[in-house]
């Protein structure tokens, strides 16, 4: 059974590139559009590895990857973190919500899942 | 197949100029004062979203303007920068230039370099005003690169010690030994010394500590990339084969020469000893189950979720020729279903039968498809009214006044072909609101006016079409000049005298554009005429109100669709064809005594103390020669633009229906007095008449001639 990733960012732009990136490498893609709609996917699937976007309306990527690791079936869900964010706070601040591991953008489609397949079992 | 990077590229710009509307959106509410507080986090977002997107298709200058752009609206966020009406004006005028980026990339076009520089080097002015100026990074990852030293295959020494914290956030160490195993041939030795007894053991502890001898001739760099995520997390030794800058036992702490960036040193780290060496095996952490989470937290998320539920809208994005096609075809049906109607009433099938009453349910059904249908296509006129923020600013300084943009009914939804064909005009009438509407700051503190002149642009329904209104609080019309205007180039005879309406519509004869200063601005090329033109070919009327002293007001009235219309079925010597019912204002019987032969062609019809022309449908249309009886026609009184009206003379009136509308042009040609076709019923075609050249010709005819009787129907 291929890996199931679920990619949050509220781009459609990135989405789509995320999709097409992984989809490309034989993942399975689900995607949400922020850190609430997120949690709802979540409701109903069970992915092995979650790369999140930070800077989304609703609730943001600190806020989600929070919300996932309260989750006692989630804690051990490997989560990257993907941004444009070089500032260290916010990195401090997404390690300390327990982001597994952090990709900076613009991305490369192959660090990417070289990223992905680093941190999923 | 499509290239699919191709079409991520176009839903990247699609996405940016809904953020840039946004941005403008967001910048005008914190310029006026309305701002909330999530409004600065979405305009951040915006700039930022735009910077993400621009980095996959490596549009390097996009990207280094957003990102000065997103350091400044990060410090407002922040609270380091306050929100200065100095420092928003810059921001908007960034967002212009930050759209003319956009558009030049989408383009594969050029940018006015100077602008852009201006535009940073203000940045840097605002950024250093404000208190901590961060120096502005560019934004691109630094690419971490790293000499590949070439080294023999040679055994590496490492120690691996995870803290709890490694596994808190869901990295494994049996992980990073399979990546390590990658790299090489490894022997991995367990320490298990620290493990305490099954009684004391938190679940959620860190024991362990792996000792690994790494056979392999890669470099010391790609094995700390193997323990990127979790160098903080744990206590790291690696011993190199021959120690070339490292002294067995070194402890390794990140630095920042990989592909990933690495989570800087926490504090806990500086003492890594405190906590070192012990172990349960991982599968401890599975095994017993976690104290549950603090029940207060559970609820939150469950609060939240819920709050997302009920905010979410799910939208579809569609392409639009889809939408197109479904709107044909159900126009089909709406004709199919009316001549299946019409054949069974011609098989002689009663009315109360099963089947008649059965297609009634069908033409039930299918009217109410069509007006959903049409309702996919609705849409705000937002997207047009955002266009005009920037219109107002860069004509405003080039005109030099002050000018505010106050706009109303940016909700109200109209047909998307519709949206698409508003935007010339309304451009043209905000220009010339600006241009000629408003009086010079000058003049206007000299006659006690704020010197900020005020253009409102208000959006509403009224009766079945959307009417726009741009109007302006300066001078009004000159009617005087205007008048003398139309005399001096022939549109009117010299002395005719006309009401002040009449006046101020003149501006929309053709040939009066021909003003003594043509500006930059308004005078394109483009006068008043033409605009009126572009808005007839819609189906829709301009007009102009105007107060001396206190301002005009253009008012632009347009079908809400362009593919169905409400029309009245009427018959003229012996031919089918469909009036406008948005253009009739009332049906009447005209009685002998009411019509006056004004010459040998028009008649016009006394009505309630005012007289209106005449205009027989038969034979305007070449249909007869011999003009219709009045009194043995049906006479509709209709409007066209401006108010003006006339009384239309058809044989009989067969009740009204809405047809779809098939453009007569794209199938023949273009017909004087007609302005489109349908497909009947029965399947004939029938035209649809052009209520406003119908108008305009009894007009221009009776105008011609003797002009002073226009005033006369006035009273109508």
């Amino acid at each position: 059974m291929s890996t199931t990733v679920l990619t949050v960012d509220d781009s459609r732009a990135m989405r789509d590139m995320l999709r097409h990136s992984l989809a490309a490498a034989g993942f399975r893609v689900i995607q949400a559009e922020d850190g609430l709609h997120g949690l709802e996917v979540l409701e109903s699937e069970r992915p092995d590895v979650i790369v999140t976007d930070i800077n989304m309306p609703r609730m943001d990527g600190f806020g989600f990857i929070e919300a996932v690791r309260r989750d006692d079936t989630r804690k051990a869900l490997p989560v990257l973190v993907l941004t444009t964010e070089v500032d260290v706070d916010k990195k401090n601040r997404a390690r300390a919500a327990g982001a597994t591991g952090w990709i900076v953008k613009p991305f490369d489609p192959v660090k990417l899942i070289e990223a992905i397949r680093r941190v999923s079992a | 197949m499509e290239d699919p990077m191709a079409a991520i590229r176009e839903t990247f710009f699609q996405e940016c100029e809904e953020q840039l509307a946004e941005l403008e959106t967001g910048l005008i509410a914190m310029e006026n004062g309305t701002a909330e507080a999530e409004t600065v986090n979405a305009v951040f977002r915006a700039v930022h979203s735009m910077k993400g997107g621009a980095g996959i298709f490596a549009l390097d200058s996009l990207v280094r303007f957003a990102h000065v752009f997103e350091t400044a609206l990060d410090k407002v966020r922040s609270g380091t920068l306050e929100g200065t009406p100095i420092v928003i004006g810059v921001f908007l005028r960034a967002a212009d230039v930050l759209a003319d980026l956009v558009r030049a990339a989408r383009e594969n076009g050029s940018v006015d370099e100077a602008r852009t520089a201006t535009m940073v080097a203000e940045f840097d002015q605002i950024n250093n005003a404000g208190e901590a100026p961060a120096p502005a990074k560019a934004a691109a990852a630094t690419t971490g690169l790293f000499e590949p030293v070439p080294e023999e295959s040679s055994t590496w020494e490492i120690s691996f010690t995870p803290r709890a914290e490694l596994y808190a956030k869901a990295n494994e160490a049996a992980i990073i030994l399979r990546e390590l195993r990658r790299l090489g041939d490894i022997d991995v030795r367990l320490d298990t010394s620290g493990l305490p007894d099954l009684s004391e053991l938190d679940p959620e502890g860190a024991y362990l500590t792996w000792h690994i001898k790494l056979t392999s001739d890669c470099d010391e760099a790609a094995i700390r990339h193997v323990f990127e995520f979790v160098e903080d997390d744990c206590v790291l030794l690696i011993t190199p084969p021959e120690p070339p800058g490292f002294a067995p036992g070194t402890v390794i702490t990140g630095d920042n020469g990989f592909k990933f960036e690495f989570f800087p040193p926490s504090e806990e780290e500086e003492e890594p000893e405190a906590e070192v060496v012990a172990a349960p095996p991982p599968v401890a952490r599975e095994v017993q189950a976690p104290p549950p989470p603090p029940k207060n937290q559970a609820v939150e998320v469950m609060a939240a979720k819920a709050e997302a539920a009920a905010s979410v809208s799910a939208t579809i994005r569609v392409d639009l020729d889809r939408v197109d096609r479904m709107i044909d075809l159900v126009g089909e049906l709406v004709i199919n279903e009316a001549m299946l109607s019409q054949r069974v009433l011609e098989a002689g099938i009663a009315r109360a039968s099963g089947v008649a009453m059965a297609l009634e349910e069908l033409e039930h059904l299918t009217r109410e498809i069509q007006d959903s249908v049409m309702a996919i296509r609705a849409q705000p006129v937002r997207s047009v009214f955002q266009r005009m923020p920037r219109l107002v600013r860069e004509v405003a300084a080039q005109t030099h006044k002050q000018v505010r943009l106050v706009t109303e009914g940016e909700g109200t939804e109209v047909d998307k072909t519709v949206i698409e064909r508003i935007a010339d005009p309304l451009t043209h009438m905000i220009r010339n609101a600006i241009d000629h509407g408003l009086e010079s700051t000058e003049r206007r503190l000299e006659i006690g006016k704020p010197a900020e002149g005020t253009v409102k642009l208000i959006a509403l329904h009224r009766s079945g079409r959307i009417v726009l209104e741009v109007s302006d609080d300066g001078g009004g019309i000159n009617r005087a000049r205007v008048k003398e205007k139309a005399i001096e180039n022939g549109v009117i005879a010299p002395d005719a005298q006309l009401s002040d309406d009449e006046i101020d519509n003149l501006i929309f004869l053709p040939g009066f554009s021909t003003a003594a200063k043509v500006s930059d601005i308004s005078g394109r090329g483009v006068g008043m005429d033409v605009v009126r033109q572009s808005v007839a070919a819609l189906g829709g009327r301009i007009s102009i109100t105007s107060r001396p002293g206190l301002g005009s007001t253009f008012t632009l009235s347009l079908p809400l669709t362009l593919a169905v219309l409400d029309g009245m079925v009427v018959s003229a010597h012996g031919h089918t064809l469909i009036i406008p019912l948005s253009a009739i204002v009332e049906t009447l019987k005209p009685r002998a005594q009411d019509v006056f032969p004004l010459d040998h062609e028009i008649n016009v019809l006394a009505l309630r103390g005012g007289y209106v022309p005449m205009v027989d449908i038969a034979t305007s249309l070449g249909y007869s020669e011999q003009p219709i009886e009045p009194e043995q026609s049906v006479a509709l009184l209709v409007e066209g633009e401006g108010g003006v009206r006339a009384v239309l003379l058809v044989d009989a009136i067969h009740g009204q229906r809405q047809v779809v509308i098939k453009s007569l042009e794209a199938n023949y040609r273009a017909v004087p007095g007609i302005g489109a076709a349908t497909v009947m019923g029965d399947g004939r075609v029938a035209l649809i008449l052009d209520v406003d050249a119908m108008v305009r010709d009894a007009r221009s005819d009776s105008g011609a001639r003797a002009p002073e009787q226009l005033v006369l129907t006035d009273a109508a």
